[in-house]
């Protein structure tokens, strides 16, 4: 498709850069202004310069190991949920059905968790879990495990896991059945001609014709899970300890529980910077598979 | 062709894995406090309205809902409204620094809410906006607009240019042509944009919640806090949970074909 240039365009564009800029530029100014200084309250700051910084990205002190130990929680994290995600996720879509009312069916239901607050994701499975009164903890304890997520570090562990995956892997699945569904049967009348087995034509048609959306569904899963702060913090607080405290939580805990400014504002960035660099590979993908997109899908 | 050996089965096994915790909250929600804590009931023996009635008529936690309801509404209209334009500006033309602005867009929906908590607060209490619903639905204006702007676009490039031409011919202004033709084309794309603001203000706790204490506290953040200060009332919160499902579970159906796309912001 081609665009005119046309610099008027601008207007439109004001008042989204206006909010925007509001809501992001101002705040991520005073986000700078914090870094570089320290305070003892009463407003009185002193300059401090990169010293914030260096504290931070230096894992024998305090500051640093704490955001290092986080930071090695949260990758980890987001590497177990991708690792089950994506394969549960792709086997879900190739499960669903072809037609007929259990497609609807089957969509409405897993839409369903993505669309619960995240709060109540964490109270849902707060209550499953628990030994005494959650379905989850009492059947596990019944059948002879010592399951308890408020004390144990694995239970907590295996907790927030799950809870991700019965969040969000409907997500990678809807992602996938999109895909899947843009085939046109008559890859598949070839295929079946040709006498390809079910294993062959996954991999010759149906995985090739998903990787767009797959790399869109992990970008936004490892995005997202980066992130996370609101289920893991009503199910766990962080604990037992400080076994499940991810980025987010840590960050939280130092800017509004301590109200170190100048800490958590040097984390602030850094943690944006990350996010920042793997936005700009998800940006790249997303864009140059819009210019594959055929110009039909686009319709409403 | 299209599907795998035993996927009813699979199918079956996953949905039940999801409706499972989902029905525990709703049972729960109906039983009384005695009968969630002496006993394992797989279905509520004596059924009980009585966490439901306390919400509907206890102040304090029916404010929370219609808390919650005023920002979300708030940012949705606002983000349609200026998301719309812009939409339109990024599909049809070419500009100095369009892709750099549409980057900008997506990394501030990306942006960790955490790192925004201490200076939004800072920011909204300073011009006086703190503990109201302005100042939530302003704060969430920071993922809903480009949200909406990336949705939406997906959508207006999806008309064709020779519709735009031609009202231009035809001597349409471009307010007109932009109310009159643009908008009711885009209509179910609109409504789809508008349904994933009000979602993600909706399920969003961290800033709603630092953003308010008294006032304008969100049902999410009233949840919370009544969890930690007074022991456990768990049949109270999973109805406070049922009830907050609800508008999501509503809307659901007339989206279910768009879900995939509104989380792919637009870009499936």
């Amino acid at each position: 498709m081609d665009k005119t240039i046309n610099q008027k365009a601008w207007f439109l564009v004001l008042p989204v850069f206006l909010v925007v800029a509001f809501s992001a530029v101002l705040p991520l100014m005073t986000v700078v202004n914090y870094s570089m200084q320290d305070t003892f309250g009463n407003n009185q700051f002193f300059w401090n310069g990169v010293g914030w910084f260096k504290e931070l990205l230096d894992p024998s002190t305090d500051l640093g190991g704490r955001f290092l130990a986080s930071l090695g929680r949260n990758l980890f994290f987001s590497a177990v949920i991708l690792a089950i995600e994506v394969p549960l996720g792709i086997v879900v879509a190739l499960s669903m059905p072809r037609e007929g009312w259990s497609v609807a069916a089957c969509l409405v239901i897993l839409a369903l968790p993505l669309l619960i607050p995240w709060n109540v994701v964490g109270t849902i499975w707060q209550i499953f879990g628990r030994p005494d009164i959650g379905l989850l903890g009492y059947v596990l304890n019944h059948l002879g495990f010592n399951y308890n997520y408020v004390s144990n570090d694995v239970d907590a562990w295996v907790t927030v896991i799950v809870m991700d995956v019965w969040h969000w892997t409907s997500l990678v699945a809807l992602l996938c059945y999109a895909g899947l569904k843009s085939i046109p049967d008559a890859y598949y009348q070839a295929a079946q001609i040709d006498g390809a087995s079910r294993w062959a034509v996954f991999k010759a048609i149906q995985l090739p014709k998903m990787n767009r959306v797959l790399l869109i569904a992990v970008l936004l899963r490892f995005m997202d899970s980066f992130m996370i702060y609101t289920e893991p913090f009503v199910v766990t607080g962080g604990g037992p300890g400080n076994s499940t405290t991810f980025v987010s939580i840590e960050l939280v805990k130092i800017a509004l529980g301590q109200f170190d400014l100048g800490k958590a504002a040097a984390l602030s960035l850094v943690y944006n910077l990350i996010i920042l660099i793997v936005c700009w590979v998800f940006y790249t993908v997303m864009t140059n598979a819009g210019s594959e997109r055929p110009v039909k899908e686009g319709a409403a | 062709m299209h599907s795998i050996p035993g996927r009813r089965l699979i199918m079956a096994l996953f949905l039940i894995f999801l409706l499972l915790p989902i029905y525990w909250l709703v049972n729960m929600s109906f039983k009384t406090n005695a009968e969630i804590v002496s006993t394992m009931t797989l279905w509520p023996h004596t059924p009980t309205l009585q966490h439901y009635r306390r919400i509907f008529t206890d102040e304090s936690w029916y404010s929370g809902y219609i808390n919650s309801l005023e920002y979300v509404v708030i940012n949705t209209v606002i983000s349609i409204a200026v998301a719309l334009p812009a939409a339109y500006a990024f599909s049809r033309y070419r500009f100095l620094g369009d892709k750099h602005l549409f980057f900008w867009l997506l990394s501030n929906r990306m942006a960790p809410a955490a790192v925004y908590a201490l200076p939004f607060f800072n920011l909204y209490s300073a011009i006086g906006l703190f503990d109201t619903p302005w100042a939530v639905a302003l704060a969430h204006c920071i993922f809903n607009v480009p949200l909406a702007v990336w949705i939406l676009e997906g959508f207006v490039s999806g008309v064709p240019r020779e519709i735009d031409e031609t009202a231009f011919l035809d001597g349409y202004s471009f307010p007109r042509f932009f109310i009159k033709i643009l908008v009711p084309l885009i209509a179910s794309g609109i409504g789809v944009a508008a349904f994933f603001c009000f979602m993600f203000s909706w399920v969003e706790l961290l800033l709603a919640r630092t953003l308010t204490s008294v006032q304008a506290k969100p049902i999410a953040a009233i949840m919370t806090r009544t969890v930690s200060a007074a022991g456990m009332d768990w049949g109270l919160l999973a109805a406070a949970g049922v009830l907050t499902i609800i508008p999501g579970a509503l809307v659901i159906w007339f989206v279910r074909n768009y879900i995939a796309r509104g989380f792919a912001l637009g870009r499936v």
